[in-house]
């Protein structure tokens, strides 16, 4: 597990073919780790027959609805579980 | 499907107006039965397990949180375990994990990827769940939402939205509602909805009866 509950992140801004399970509107957004759950089967190579392994580290990441949404409450929070994979250090 | 050999057609048993993606979802599952990867048994299995589920489940561990502060502890830590204890199936995976709404953060729970749901506790989603409109909304616009759906949050309330990305099902332990200090586990159970379990609506003490 690289990051630890209250670290800063950030989730990559990449394109990815096929399936994957990091939402369109959060990347290139910055968020905080709030849980660390465990580790799971990768669905990016899952999803097309192979058994995902090695697991990877699933993160819960709560993000400012402010941040995501111009229009959005400045303390109301998105929380969105991410893989290690698409998260970068915003320290 | 029928399991006996194609020499002959036969009309498909459909509701008459199906959508392309349920033509192609039979087609899929007639092509892995013909190839053997899975037996007709199998879909049958899971549907009727998936229907046999009911939000009555997930509103006995409510219940149970609400009047037991230590099986509470227990729900937040581990809900696996929690339905375990209560004899409930929690289903083969994936992770459910129960949070806590309370006077200063109410959670609702979204997915907006596809229609990830803890179905194990709650039975099936409701069409709404599925549907673009709340799942487009609920992150962009959750107040908006929780005051179609009769919530009234404080401003000084942290909505936290929980969207179902991943392994993870999230299931909201709603508020214990005031007028209910006397009522025992089952009838409070009978209080906790699906959607107060969604965290699109709050559970409400009966009117007082005359």
């Amino acid at each position: 597990m690289t990051f630890a509950p209250g670290d800063m992140v950030r989730v990559a801004d990449r394109p990815h073919t096929g399936h994957h399970r990091t939402p369109g509107y959060l990347k290139g957004k910055t968020g905080r780790i709030a849980r660390v759950h465990a580790a799971f089967a990768n669905p990016e190579t899952r999803a097309y027959g192979a058994d995902g392994l090695p697991r990877l580290p699933l993160y819960l990441v709560e993000f400012t609805g402010g941040d995501l949404w111009p229009s959005a409450p400045g303390r109301d929070r998105v929380c969105a579980d991410l893989f290690e994979h698409w998260l970068e250090d915003a320290e | 499907m029928s399991e006996h050999e194609h020499d002959h057609p036969h009309e498909p048993i459909t509701n008459g107006d199906e959508p392309p993606a349920a033509a192609r979802a039979r087609a899929v599952e007639q092509l892995l039965i013909e190839k053997g990867v899975i037996r007709c048994e199998d879909v049958r299995e899971r549907i009727d397990w998936l229907v046999s589920r009911s939000p009555g489940d997930g509103a006995r561990l409510v219940a149970r949180a609400w009047v037991d502060p230590d099986f509470k502890q227990r729900l937040l830590a581990d809900a696996r375990s929690a339905a375990l204890e209560l004899g409930l199936d929690p289903g083969p995976s994936p992770v459910v994990v129960a949070v806590e709404n309370t006077d200063d953060v109410h959670h609702m729970v979204v997915c907006t990827l596809c229609s990830c749901y803890p179905r194990a506790l709650l039975g099936p989603p409701p069409a709404w769940y599925k549907s673009l409109p709340y799942r487009s909304r609920a992150v962009s616009d959750p107040r908006a939402v929780l005051d179609e759906f009769g919530v009234e949050l404080g401003d000084d309330v942290e909505l936290r939205v929980l969207d179902s990305t991943a392994d993870i099902r999230y299931l909201v332990m709603p508020r214990r509602p005031a007028g209910t200090e006397g009522m025992n586990e089952d009838e409070l159970a009978a209080l906790i909805t699906r959607d107060a379990m969604i965290g699109v609506a709050q559970p409400a003490a009966p009117a007082p009866i005359g």
